[in-house]
Order: structure tokens, then C-alpha cells, then sequence
């Protein structure tokens, strides 16, 4: 039965990627199980082959699909200890360059887009760097461009703000309306949003700082040593990589070219070559 | 040999006293991974771990992602991430939306484990004030594995050994003591 269910599964994310491009096929499988699984059940499909039957003759399932396979769930300024150790040991660095690229690999809906829009604001450097959004779902890359979220959701934001050492307050930055807050447009003017895949797309700028956070985790072993040699070729000299709390490069082929840089915080430089 | 090659185990309020009672008794040499879903407030720093170590003749550590299991180690599921395990032996963590409200959530641990290690796994449910953990329970004896739920007389909390039950009512119900020895025996046959 599970062993059906595998199968039936590897050839889904077959048909996803010779039909739309899209590779999940290294993903890490645990948890691409449990959101198939998911989505099997809430879109009303007997089974997952009766799923991909209907995926590829349809492209409008596509979108509800992805929604699953790539739904995140963040906060703005999630572990605040991450921005507060950005802000204090990084910005130091960045301030000694005329001018800066940021990306923001895999930014979901754009949490920490406007989270690191704001710091950079803060911190004096927003008007001299560009920042690059990337993400292979259309819709969350929508969301992050429209950077409006629902309004129970601000106090977190707001809370983790404060903790990150945040200089002003949240409220300068957002319009609430109704159950809404829209965020302030001028953080979003210096910023390119866009659809790329750390799967299949290769480098396409020159970094200053990275920011990846709890992406990899979706990713097997192999697929993580390829987006991290990305990011390896992305980042300028002593450029900086910043992980999730719980990731690490120590597992990782390219753990050598890497220093840590706050390692509690999960802040990596770039060593020189 | 008893063909058991991994143990879950799941516990919410009341947690800390009952793994207190249940991991210290753990022998060394005990051979057997074993993994621990505890729910905690995400904002806390998983505190877990290091307490438990003080008491444990075991070591005891919080699970990272794509982590090899090795067998004799106690993992701790860290605080807002889910654990997961995966065919090959290595732990995933994942920031998907909580399930019953939790992150870790215990179903998400049972049930990855289950696909996982089917007959060769061993659930162990315990004190709790919700229902975390009853349909993880339940994919644990769907696949052939063995499923234990705390004494509902001894548990801090009912709810959540109850709730299992009533999923799985061959699970076999032991009080703490009795569990220790059950998986002391586990893991040194």
C-alpha cells in the first residue's frame, strides 16, 4: 500500500517537472509526502495517480498544486536574535561598500523581505541597495509584492520587531484597513521581485548578503549542495550567508568555503578564495 | 531479536515529570534511537534536551535536520519546528503550518515514522492535555508497529492518552515503570 503510494508519488513529481518544469523530484521526501497527502485529501482526489492524471491534462490544477508543495509559513523579523545579530555584527561590513545586493532566496510570501527592508531603512543603507526576491511560486511571489497581511497577524510582527532591535516602530511602515495592513510601497521600491528556482536556475548577481532561511530544509542532501554552491557563487568576496535556526553547513560539500560568522545566529562568510 | 529498530515517543502537558521517570531508566548500551515530541511555547529555547541529558545515562540531544539517526542517542523534536524521519535514517525538520495547533506535532512524528520503519517501530503516547498524537498512534499499528499508551491513572494530564486510546484501542496501556522496562528489554535484547 505505502509502496504504491511511493511510487505513485515519484511518478507525480516526474510528470510535474516533463510537464511544467517544475522539480521537486529532490525534494526531501518525508514531508513532500505529508503535503501530497494533504492535498490528495482537500482537493477530493481518490488517489495521487488520479491527481496527476488530472494535472497534466488541466494546467489550472497547477497553481493549487504548488500551493501545497510550496506553502510557507513565516513571520516578519521570525527569530528576532537572527535580524538582532544581522544589524549588529553584519551591517558594519555592508556599510563599508558604496553599494549593496541582498537576496532573499525563496521569500514566500515576503515576510522577511519587508523585515530586512525595514532593518536596512533603519540601519541608513535601504536607498544605497537593491534587493532581489526570488521564489518559484507565482502566487506567493504576488503576495510578497502586494506585502499586505492579514491584521491579527502584526502584534507577533510587531513584538519581534522590537526584539530584533528595531529602531522605529512597525506602525510607520504599514496602512491597517479593515482586517488588513498594507505595507508602506517605498519598501518595496528598491526591491526585484522574481521567479527562480535554486533547483534548475543558475546564478544571476552578485551578492553581498544572502538570506535562506528554512528553505533547504525542504531539500535532500544532494539538492542542498547544489543550492549552496549557488549561493557559494553568488556571494562577493567575505560575502555573508544567513541560515535558519536549526540549519547548518556542516553536513555540506561546501562547508570549507565557509567560515562562521555568528553561529548561534546562523551567519556564515564567505571565505576568500 | 525483537525486530524493533526505532522508538517515538509523544507527551505534552505533565511531559517533563514522566520523561523524567521514563528516559533516565534507560540502561547504557540500550541500541535503539529514540525520538521525543514534547509540546513547548515556540518562543522558548528547547530546555529539553539539556535537562534531560543531566538525568540520562543515554545521550541526549535536539534533533537537527538530515541528521543519521544512531541508535542509544534520545532526540528532542526542536521548539516550532516539526521532526520528521525519513526512509534512509536521516531526521528532516519542516516549518509547515502546525497540526492540532502544535509545531512539533506529534502526528507529524508518528506518521513519517510509521512510513518509515512500518513494523520495526514502537509508539509510546503519554500525558497531554489534547489530542496530539492519536492519529500518528494509529499509523504506527497500521504499519505493523507496536502502540503504548501511559496509564490514563498515572497521567498528568488524560486527555491525550484517552484520545489515543479511543483511536487505537489495541494499544497495549502501561504505566511509566512499565514502559521503561518494556523498552529497556527493546533495546537490549
Amino acid at each position: 500500500m505505502s509502496e504504491i503510494e511511493d511510487l505513485e508519488i515519484q511518478l507525480l513529481l516526474e510528470a510535474l517537472y516533463q510537464r511544467y518544469h517544475y522539480d521537486f523530484r529532490h525534494y526531501a521526501r518525508a514531508s513532500i509526502k505529508r503535503r501530497l497527502t494533504q492535498a490528495r485529501s482537500q482537493l477530493g482526489f481518490s488517489s495521487v495517480s488520479a491527481m496527476q492524471d488530472r494535472v497534466l491534462h488541466d494546467p489550472a490544477m497547477l497553481p493549487r498544486l504548488l500551493g501545497f508543495l510550496t506553502v510557507q509559513v513565516s513571520e516578519m523579523f521570525r527569530d528576532p536574535s537572527y535580524f538582532r545579530a544581522l544589524r549588529e555584527k553584519v551591517v558594519p561590513h555592508l556599510r563599508t561598500y558604496p553599494s549593496l545586493k541582498v537576496w532573499i532566496a525563496g521569500c514566500s510570501s515576503g515576510e522577511e523581505v519587508y523585515s530586512l527592508a525595514i532593518l536596512f531603512r533603519e540601519e541608513g543603507l535601504y536607498d544605497r541597495t537593491i534587493f532581489y526576491a526570488t521564489d518559484i511560486n507565482p502566487e506567493a511571489l504576488a503576495a510578497a509584492e502586494a506585502g499586505v497581511y492579514a491584521l491579527d497577524r502584526i502584534r507577533k510582527f510587531t513584538e519581534n520587531h522590537q526584539k530584533s532591535g528595531g529602531k522605529s516602530s512597525l506602525s510607520d511602515y504599514y496602512t491597517a484597513a479593515y482586517d488588513r495592513a498594507a505595507f508602506d510601497k517605498s519598501l518595496r521600491n528598491r526591491v526585484v521581485f522574481s521567479d527562480h528556482s535554486l533547483v534548475t536556475d543558475a546564478v544571476f548577481a552578485e551578492m553581498h548578503l544572502i538570506s535562506c532561511r528554512n528553505v533547504m530544509i525542504y531539500f535532500d542532501r544532494p539538492l542542498q549542495d547544489r543550492a549552496i554552491g549557488l549561493f557559494r557563487e553568488s556571494l562577493t568576496r567575505k560575502g555573508f550567508l544567513g541560515l535558519g535556526s536549526k540549519e547548518s553547513l556542516r553536513f555540506s560539500a561546501h562547508a570549507a568555503a565557509f567560515s562562521e560568522f555568528a553561529a548561534a545566529e546562523k551567519i556564515y562568510q564567505r571565505r576568500e578564495p | 531479536m525483537s525486530g524493533v529498530r526505532l522508538i517515538v515517543i509523544g507527551a505534552s502537558a505533565g511531559a517533563v515529570q514522566a520523561l523524567l521517570a521514563l528516559l533516565p531508566a534507560l540502561p547504557p548500551g540500550f541500541s535503539l534511537p529514540v525520538l521525543v515530541v514534547v509540546h513547548v511555547p515556540p518562543d522558548r529555547d528547547n530546555v529539553l534536551a539539556p535537562l534531560l541529558q543531566a538525568k540520562c545515562r543515554l545521550t541526549v540531544k535536539e534533533a537537527e535536520d538530515k541528521e543519521p539517526l544512531v541508535g542509544g542517542v534520545i532526540y528532542f523534536a526542536p521548539s516550532d519546528y516539526h521532526l520528521l524521519v525519513e526512509a534512509d535514517g536521516t531526521l528532516a525538520l519542516s516549518t509547515d503550518e502546525p497540526v492540532n495547533y502544535s509545531r512539533p506535532s506529534i502526528d507529524v512524528l508518528f506518521e513519517s515514522a510509521a512510513d518509515a520503519y512500518g513494523e520495526g517501530l514502537v509508539g509510546v503516547i503519554m500525558t497531554g492535555a489534547n489530542h496530539d498524537g492519536a492519529a500518528g498512534l494509529k499509523a504506527v499499528l497500521e504499519a505493523g508497529g507496536r502502540a503504548i499508551v501511559q496509564d490514563r491513572a498515572e497521567a498528568y494530564a488524560t486527555a491525550m492518552p484517552d484520545a489515543a486510546l479511543e483511536a487505537c484501542p489495541t494499544a497495549s496501556t502501561m504505566t511509566l515503570d512499565a514502559i521503561a522496562s518494556y523498552l529497556s528489554s527493546l533495546g537490549t535484547a
